[in-house]
C-alpha cells in the first residue's frame, strides 16, 4: 500500500504542489489524470524520490520511505518511465538486469538470481524474444515493454508510470496497460499511473486521482470523477459522457460547443 | 569472418594481444633496431652493454610513460562520454586537458629546486586546475537541474581557449628554452627517465581504480538521471567522484605528457563499436587500447622524420581529428554511438 501524506513540492519558491493526500491501496491501480502542467510529472516524480519534497512524508506498508537511502526506496518504489532518448548501444538483456541495481553491490555483479528474476520479466513484459537485440533496433512500442520489463525485474510492491503509452500507437497502448493489470492482479502490485488519456484511465483504473494546479481535487471510481460538470471544470472542455458498450466504464467525448 | 567472430566473442585476448604488439614495437624501434631476441637476452640479463643502456634508460621508461599516459587517456575520455552521455564528449572538448596545461605551466614556471617532489608538484596543480575548469563549465552550461550536451561542449571550448591563451602567455614571458615547453604542449614527452614514472604512477593508479569500480553506475547514467537514481543509484555522489577520478587521471596525463587530442575521443569510440555500450567493458577496453594507440602513434611520431622525432600529439590529431568529423557525420544520419 501507498500512502502520501500532506505532499508539498516547491521548485525554488514556487510551490507546485500542495497537500497532496491520496492512498492507493495493494492490488489497486489509480489513474492520476489533469491538464498539462497540473503537477502529475511532479508527483510521480516526488513519490519516487527524484525531486525533493518540502513537507510531508511517504508510506510503503506503514514504513515512511521519506527517510531511506536512495537504494533502499528503490526496492520499495520502481518507475516505468517514458521510452524516449533510450541508450542505443545497450542490449535488451543489459537494460533489463540494470533493474536489479538495488541488490547489487556498486560493481553491479548480478547473481544467477539476479539473472533469473530479469529472465522471468523479460517473459512476463512479452520481450524475452528480443533478449539479444539492441534498443535502437527495436520499435517504440516494444522498448516501453523493455522498461516494464526492467521495472518487474526491480521487484518492488509499488509500481510508479508517468505517461507510459504517450508514444505508442493505439495497439500497443491496450496491450501494455492490459499486461500491467494483469500483473498489478497478479502480483497484488500498487499502481499509480500517470495518463493523458481519460478513455484509457476509465477503461484500466479502479480508481482516478484528479489533480489540478498542484492540487488532489477529486478522487474516486471512473463513474463519480468524469462526470461531465467535473471535466469541464477541469480541462475547460464541454465533454458528453457515454458508456462502454462492453464494460461500461465512462467514455469521454468532447462536445462542440454552441 | 571467423577472426571477426573471435574478436568480437573475446575482446580481452585480442586487445592484449595488440597491446603486446605496440609494446614490442615500441621497444624495438627507434634510432637504434634492437630486434626482439636482443630485448630478450638484455631483460634477462644476457644481452650487449649498449642495448641494455638504450633499453633500461631510454626505451623502457618512455614506452611506459606512454603506456600509462595513453591508459589514462582512453579511459577517461571513455568515462566523460559516459558522465555526459555523448559519445563526443572528449577530455579536450570540455575544456579539461588544456585547464590542467595551464595549471602545470604555472607550476612548470616557478623555479622549483629540482626534485621529485618538484615533479609531484606540476601534476597537483594541474589537477586542481583541471578541477577548477570542470566546475566552472559546468556551472555556466548549467540550466537549472539539467546540462545540455550543446552548453556543455560551447562552454568546454570557450573556457579552453582562456585557459590556453593565459599558458601561451605564460610561456612567451618564461625566458626558458621556448621550443621546449611548446614540444611538451603538443604532445613531447619530458624526458626524465624512471622519475616521471614514479610521479605519474600514484594518480594514475587512484584514478584509474575509481574509474573502473564506475562501470555500473556509468550504465544506470546513460538512462538519465532520473532513472538512474529511481534504480537506486545516488546521482549526484557518483556523478562527483567520476568526475574527480576522469579530471585526475587526465590532469596527470597532460602534465607528463603535454596535450594530446583525440586519443580519448577515438579508442572508447572504437571500443563502443566492437563490443556495444556496456560501460563494464567499455572502461577496461579503453584503459588497454588507449595505450596501445598511443604507443603506436608515439612510433610513428619517432620513425616519420627519423632521425628528428615530430611530438606525438601531432600524429594523434592528424589521425584523430578525420576521424572525428567522420563519427560527427556518421551520427547525423544514425543516432550518436
Amino acid at each position: 500500500m501507498l500512502k502520501i501524506d500532506r505532499l508539498s513540492v516547491f521548485y525554488g519558491e514556487r510551490q507546485i504542489l500542495h497537500d497532496i493526500q491520496l492512498e492507493v491501496h495493494s492490488g489497486e491501480i489509480v489513474a492520476l489524470i489533469g491538464p498539462n502542467g497540473a503537477g502529475k510529472s511532479t508527483l510521480i516524480r516526488s513519490v519516487s524520490g527524484v525531486i525533493p519534497i518540502r513537507d510531508g512524508r511517504i508510506f510503503v506498508d506503514e514504513k515512511n520511505v521519506t527517510a531511506l537511502s536512495t537504494m533502499e526506496r528503490a526496492r520499495h518504489i520502481s518507475v516505468v518511465p517514458q521510452a524516449v532518448s533510450m541508450p542505443p548501444a545497450f542490449t535488451v538483456w543489459e537494460t533489463v538486469l540494470l533493474g536489479r541495481t538495488p541488490y547489487l553491490n556498486f560493481l553491479g555483479q548480478t547473481s544467477a538470481k539476479d539473472e533469473a528474476m530479469a529472465r522471468q520479466a523479460l517473459e512476463q513484459a512479452d520481450v524475452l524474444h528480443l533478449i539479444e537485440k539492441r534498443m535502437d533496433e527495436i520499435s517504440g512500442g516494444e522498448q516501453q515493454r523493455v522498461l516494464l520489463a526492467r521495472t518487474l525485474a526491480q521487484d518492488t510492491p509499488i509500481l510508479l508510470m508517468d505517461e507510459p503509452t504517450t508514444h505508442l500507437d493505439l495497439s500497443h497502448q491496450i496491450d501494455l496497460l492490459k499486461l500491467i493489470t494483469k500483473h498489478a492482479r497478479e502480483k497484488n502490485l500498487t499502481v499509480l499511473i500517470a495518463l493523458h488519456d481519460l478513455n484509457l484511465a476509465a477503461m484500466f483504473a479502479d480508481r482516478i486521482a484528479i489533480v489540478q494546479n498542484g492540487l488532489l481535487c477529486v478522487a474516486g471510481t471512473p463513474q463519480e470523477t468524469l462526470t461531465s460538470e467535473i471535466i469541464h471544470s477541469v480541462y475547460q472542455v464541454p465533454v458528453h459522457i457515454l458508456s462502454h458498450p462492453q464494460t461500461g466504464a465512462p467514455l469521454i467525448i468532447p462536445g462542440i460547443g454552441e | 569472418m571467423s577472426l571477426q567472430n573471435n574478436m568480437r566473442r573475446s575482446p580481452y585476448l585480442f586487445s592484449f594481444l595488440f597491446l603486446t604488439l605496440a609494446l614490442l614495437l615500441s621497444i624495438a624501434i627507434g634510432s637504434v633496431f634492437i630486434s626482439p631476441a636482443e630485448i630478450w637476452r638484455s631483460l634477462t640479463g644476457h644481452g650487449a652493454e649498449t642495448s641494455f643502456a638504450i633499453l633500461w634508460k631510454i626505451r623502457l621508461p618512455r614506452t611506459v610513460l606512454v603506456l600509462l599516459t595513453g591508459a589514462g587517456l582512453g579511459i577517461s575520455g571513455a568515462s566523460y562520454q559516459g558522465l555526459f552521455r555523448n559519445p563526443l564528449a572528449d577530455p579536450y572538448l570540455i575544456g579539461v586537458a588544456s585547464g590542467a596545461a595551464l595549471g602545470a605551466v604555472i607550476a612548470m614556471s616557478i623555479p622549483w629546486q629540482y626534485s621529485f617532489l618538484g615533479l609531484l608538484i606540476v601534476p597537483l596543480a594541474a589537477f586542481i586546475t583541471a578541477l577548477l575548469t570542470v566546475a566552472v563549465v559546468y556551472t555556466i552550461a548549467r540550466i537549472g537541474h539539467t546540462v545540455p550536451t550543446t552548453n556543455l561542449i560551447l562552454a568546454g571550448v570557450a573556457v579552453s581557449s582562456f585557459a590556453t591563451s593565459l599558458t601561451s602567455f605564460l610561456m612567451l614571458r618564461s625566458t626558458d628554452d621556448m621550443r621546449r615547453a611548446l614540444g611538451w604542449l603538443l604532445g613531447g614527452s619530458i624526458q626524465n627517465g624512471w622519475t616521471s614514472i614514479w610521479a605519474i604512477l600514484p594518480f594514475i593508479a587512484v584514478g584509474v581504480g575509481f574509474l573502473l569500480a564506475s562501470g555500473h553506475a556509468l550504465n544506470l547514467l546513460q538512462f538519465g538521471d532520473d532513472q538512474a537514481q529511481q534504480l537506486g543509484l545516488n546521482v549526484t555522489r557518483t556523478r562527483t567522484t567520476i568526475l574527480i577520478a576522469a579530471s585526475l587521471v587526465t590532469a596527470t596525463a597532460v602534465s607528463f605528457s603535454g596535450i594530446i587530442g583525440f586519443v580519448g575521443l577515438v579508442v572508447p569510440h572504437l571500443m563502443r563499436m566492437w563490443v556495444g555500450g556496456d560501460y563494464r567493458r567499455l572502461l577496461s577496453l579503453s584503459l588497454i587500447s588507449g595505450a596501445t594507440a598511443l604507443l603506436i602513434a608515439d612510433v610513428i611520431s619517432r620513425v616519420v622524420l627519423a632521425p628528428q622525432e615530430i611530438p606525438v600529439g601531432i600524429v594523434t590529431a592528424l589521425t584523430g581529428a578525420p576521424f572525428f568529423l567522420w563519427v560527427l557525420r556518421r551520427s547525423k544520419n544514425q543516432g550518436y554511438w
